[in-house]
């Protein structure tokens, strides 16, 4: 019999039953470091009370890269598309305010998933059939088609001009917007702390476990019966609600939308968000966006051409070298200082 | 009484290449029947049309008397159809209690919840474990997949199979690419599957099939060459000249004298 | 002319110089794509490139116009290969995402350093007199430069054609297109013949690109601008197939001119909507496989 010789090979049968069961029933227990994010979050409300509307748009690209990470490093389905889900919860919050007088900003959140989400529906459900170049190219130009009839319709979209201020009422009628962007940054915050528990749930779920069968063996999953294809719709659904989420935060904070955040663009910032910070690992959309949004806040003022070429070389270098991106280096980091300490 | 599995007629083109021919077999409940044939006979290829990765020119598939030639292959899973393949399709990421956990979640519908954490169902986890330990596999339990030797792996593969708890099983050479030192692990496991499962194996390995089999379908070009007991198939002039060959003529007389029919 | 025969002479005339533009840029990175099955979202960059050395040539070193662009396709081509070798080749195994993610990051070096070169400001190039102005064909006038841009489009796709269904190169390329493991297995070298087909692609590209500053202008942008069509064409031909990409260029070009002159407004729709109809049908593209 081949021998083992990995760390978990234990002494009795018995034994290693149990640690193998425990292994499954723990899993998805908080760990203390997942505080440190949310830790920092408040933190940085304090330290830096003059950057909260900036500090409002890193939580945002925050909820957008999670929403895009449950279907590309989850599920493993590469689109070029998702920002089209946040543009239409973006203008879902942006015309209502605008023209149906619809300023409650947090039912605005729930119409802009529900919206966001029935697209999603529909156009995973006749999309999700297909993969590679061809999946590439029909998100793509589902998404222009939005953008452009948007563009038609400027009259309504306000273009690429966009629709200038908007406002929306307090919060819950009583707390109101400060200049400096105080309630906007607890307000983005707690939405994101309820979808990031929400995302969590499903990544630890059976489903999501079925996502990352999906993601590794698509063809063993279809012999063990699995219907891949509804997964995959149930996925990219609640991820376009995601997304529309947070386009619906942006317009809330900005109090402003344009048609450009529907742009290529803004599909492909997200996806060098989750690539830097890690795909697949939930908090690589925190560490990605975060990092990303200071980089470029520091950076494209000093130089855009500069920053611009910075993020190509980093791109291609992560995907060279550190193709699990930041969280990838710090587990890698962890595994080698608990290598030190064994020996 | 309704056959596990029943093929009728079964045609598969690909242009002008007729792959398989007009093939008509059966799978009673707890048959033990080997597919054998010579390289490039299809006998992958009708594994492929029974279990829907393809669909047949003409023909059909019943199992367990309904009529599943228009369904997909995860309908066809769910019913009780299960396969391995011949190279290993495992979630080589994740560890080997996993792969079992998945195919159990999909076998029960429990990967459809996704509120509920995956540890949560105790009972899941147990079976899961249960299946490893009939397999010697609970040591590694823990292991990821990519990082066990290869004949564990092919153990893993058919561990899965199992676990969906199959009426009709279809091993196709579970024993390829496994060096001969670990062999008579799958080939234990084989033999000691539930009497009730009906099993359909593709083997080269002549030991096997005369140690394995009840029934011997032969395969060649597409066809079904002929059909019958291991010992009219060692009787068999034509076959032993098409196929056999000296080694496989040996094999099957020493099959023949360790005694009787095999189980 | 009557009226309507004009308008409908006006958009086969400019939807076939447009599809002469796409299937010269896009042709390379069809059966670059075709062959290695990888998906190179910096192909557009190249095609840039090409437009900015033209740009040089023509306005700081003074020379003409055509040999310009025959000296930029060849100094792309070369260049491309020392990428192919050096960067290309280690991600072919890699999956869809890395290599989309490491092309793009190509691209965005691309984009930034010919803007730190060049500015952000649109270029255009000095053109000979023959190809300014119109040229008369008896019934009507047609622009020079877009009759040209035909003429130079059917004399590659006879060459291109020549090569790719009667030489030895273009019957390899075909079988490795069609099953590289077989290819390679009768001992062709697919490697030496990517990198040929990747610098001649790139070296088309790079002449699509000093063709196209007449029609668009040329702006650092060009390489991502431009990139989503070249994809398009190139997914809705088909991976790999010469025809292929003429038949997508062909009908993507006349339609969107058609779509441009009829529907002003409307008109950027109807290039994304057939190619969804397309790709949703025959999800290979025309001529692709599987």
């Amino acid at each position: 019999m081949a021998v083992s010789n990995t760390m978990t090979a234990p002494a009795k049968p018995a034994a290693s039953r149990e640690e193998a069961a425990s292994f499954l029933i723990k899993r998805h227990r908080f760990r203390a470091a997942e505080a440190l994010p949310w830790l920092i979050a408040i933190a940085v409300y304090f330290i830096f009370p003059d950057r909260m509307t900036f500090g409002s748009q890193v939580l945002v690209m925050i909820m957008f890269a999670l929403s895009l990470d449950l279907i590309l490093g989850y599920a493993g389905i590469v689109t070029l598309g998702h920002a089209a889900f946040f543009g239409i919860g973006a203008y879902t919050v942006g015309l209502g305010a605008a023209k149906l007088g619809w300023t409650e900003p947090v039912s605005g959140l729930f119409a802009a998933a529900i919206v966001a989400g029935l697209v999603g529906f529909m156009t995973g459900w006749f999309l999700l059939r297909y993969r590679g170049l061809t999946l590439l190219m029909l998100t793509l130009a589902t998404a222009i088609m939005l953008q452009e009839a948007g563009n038609l319709r400027s009259d309504l979209s306000g273009g690429y001009d966009g629709l200038p201020g908007l406002t929306f009422d307090p919060l819950f009628g009583k707390f109101d917007y400060d200049l400096y962007g105080h309630t906007y940054y607890i307000y983005a915050l707690v939405a994101l702390a309820v979808v990031f528990y929400v995302v969590r749930r499903i990544v630890y779920s059976p489903f999501g476990a079925a996502l990352t069968g999906i993601r590794e063996n698509v063809r063993r999953m279809h012999a063990i019966g699995s219907p891949v294809h509804g997964r995959l719709v149930m996925v990219y659904t609640i991820a376009a609600a995601i997304a529309g989420i947070a386009g619906a935060l942006f317009t809330q904070t900005n109090a402003y939308v344009t048609l450009t955040v529907f742009d290529f663009d803004n599909s492909a910032k997200v996806m060098v968000m989750l690539i830097l910070g890690g795909t697949g690992r939930l908090y690589g959309a925190f560490l990605g966006a975060a990092v990303y949004m200071i980089l470029e806040d520091h950076l494209s003022k000093l130089s855009p051409t500069f920053w611009q070429f910075g993020i190509g070389l980093l791109l291609v270098l992560a995907v060279l070298f550190a193709r699990r991106g930041l969280m990838g280096l710090i587990e890698d980091a962890a595994k080698f200082v608990a290598k030190r300490r064994q020996s | 009484m309704t056959a596990a599995l029943q093929v009728e007629s079964l045609n598969r083109n690909f242009g002008a290449l007729h792959v398989t021919r007009d093939v008509n077999l059966t799978l009673e409940r707890g048959a033990r029947r080997a597919l054998i044939g010579p390289n490039g006979a299809g006998k992958t290829t009708l594994i492929n049309l029974i279990t829907g990765v393809l669909s047949p020119s003409s023909g059909r598939v019943l199992l367990n008397g309904d009529d599943i030639t228009a369904t997909s292959q995860a309908f066809r899973a769910r019913r009780g159809l299960a396969r391995t393949f011949q190279i290993n399709q495992l979630f080589r990421g994740l560890t080997v209690l996993e792969n079992i956990v998945m195919t159990i979640g999909e076998r029960d519908g429990e990967n459809n919840n996704l509120w509920r954490p995956a540890g949560a169902k105790r009972s899941v986890i147990d079976e899961a474990l249960d299946h490893l330990q009939s397999l010697r596999l609970v040591d590694d339990a823990l292991r990821l997949v990519r990082e066990l030797p290869y004949g564990r792996q092919r153990l893993v593969e058919i561990a899965i199979a199992l676990a969906q708890k199959p009426r009709v099983l279809l091993l196709d050479e579970p024993a390829a690419g496994v060096p001969s030192s670990e062999s008579h692990l799958i080939l234990d496991v084989v033999a000691g599957l539930d009497p009730d499962i009906a099993v359909l194996i593709i083997e080269h390995d002549m030991d096997v099939v005369f140690r394995f089999a009840k029934e011997i379908t032969v395969l060649v070009q597409g066809a079904v060459f002929t059909q019958g007991t291991p010992d009219e198939i060692m009787a068999n002039a034509e076959v032993r000249a098409v196929y056999l060959g000296e080694d496989g003529h040996a094999a099957a007389q020493k099959a023949g004298q360790r005694g009787g029919q095999h189980g | 002319m009557p009226h309507v025969a004009n308008i409908a002479v006006s958009i086969l005339f400019d939807g076939l110089a447009y599809a002469m533009f796409l299937f010269i840029t896009s042709v390379g990175l069809s059966v670059t794509m075709g062959l290695m099955n990888f998906v190179n979202l910096a192909h557009g960059a190249f095609a840039m490139a090409g437009g900015y050395i033209v740009v040089t040539l023509t306005r700081t070193l003074g020379i003409d116009f055509v040999p310009s662009l025959i000296i930029a396709s060849v100094l792309v081509g070369i260049i491309s290969i020392p990428f192919e070798r050096g960067l290309y080749r280690r991600l072919y195994k890699a999956t869809d995402l890395e290599q989309v993610l490491l092309t793009i990051g190509l691209a965005f070096m691309a984009i930034a350093t010919f803007t730190y070169f060049y500015g952000p400001i649109p270029k255009s190039v000095p053109l000979p007199t023959w190809l300014q102005g119109d040229i008369n064909l008896g019934f009507r006038a047609f622009p020079s430069y877009r009759a040209f841009l035909i003429v130079l489009g059917v004399i590659l796709i006879v060459v291109l054609w020549y090569v790719f269904e009667r030489t030895n190169i273009g019957a390899k390329i075909r079988a490795a297109v069609d099953n590289r493991r077989m290819a390679e297995s009768v001992g062709i070298n697919v490697d030496r013949l990517f990198t040929l087909t990747f610098a001649v692609g790139s070296g088309l590209a790079a002449l699509g690109g000093g063709l196209a500053i007449q029609l668009f202008g040329l702006t650092p942008y060009f390489a991502v601008l431009y990139l989503v069509l070249f994809l398009i064409v190139v997914a809705v031909g088909g991976l790999g197939s010469l025809k292929g990409t003429l038949l997508a260029a062909l009908v993507l070009g006349v339609f969107d001119t058609a779509g441009k002159y009829l529907f002003a407004d409307a008109g950027g729709f109807f290039i994304y909507a057939v190619t969804v109809v397309v790709l949703l049908i025959k999800p290979a593209g025309f001529y692709g496989r599987e």
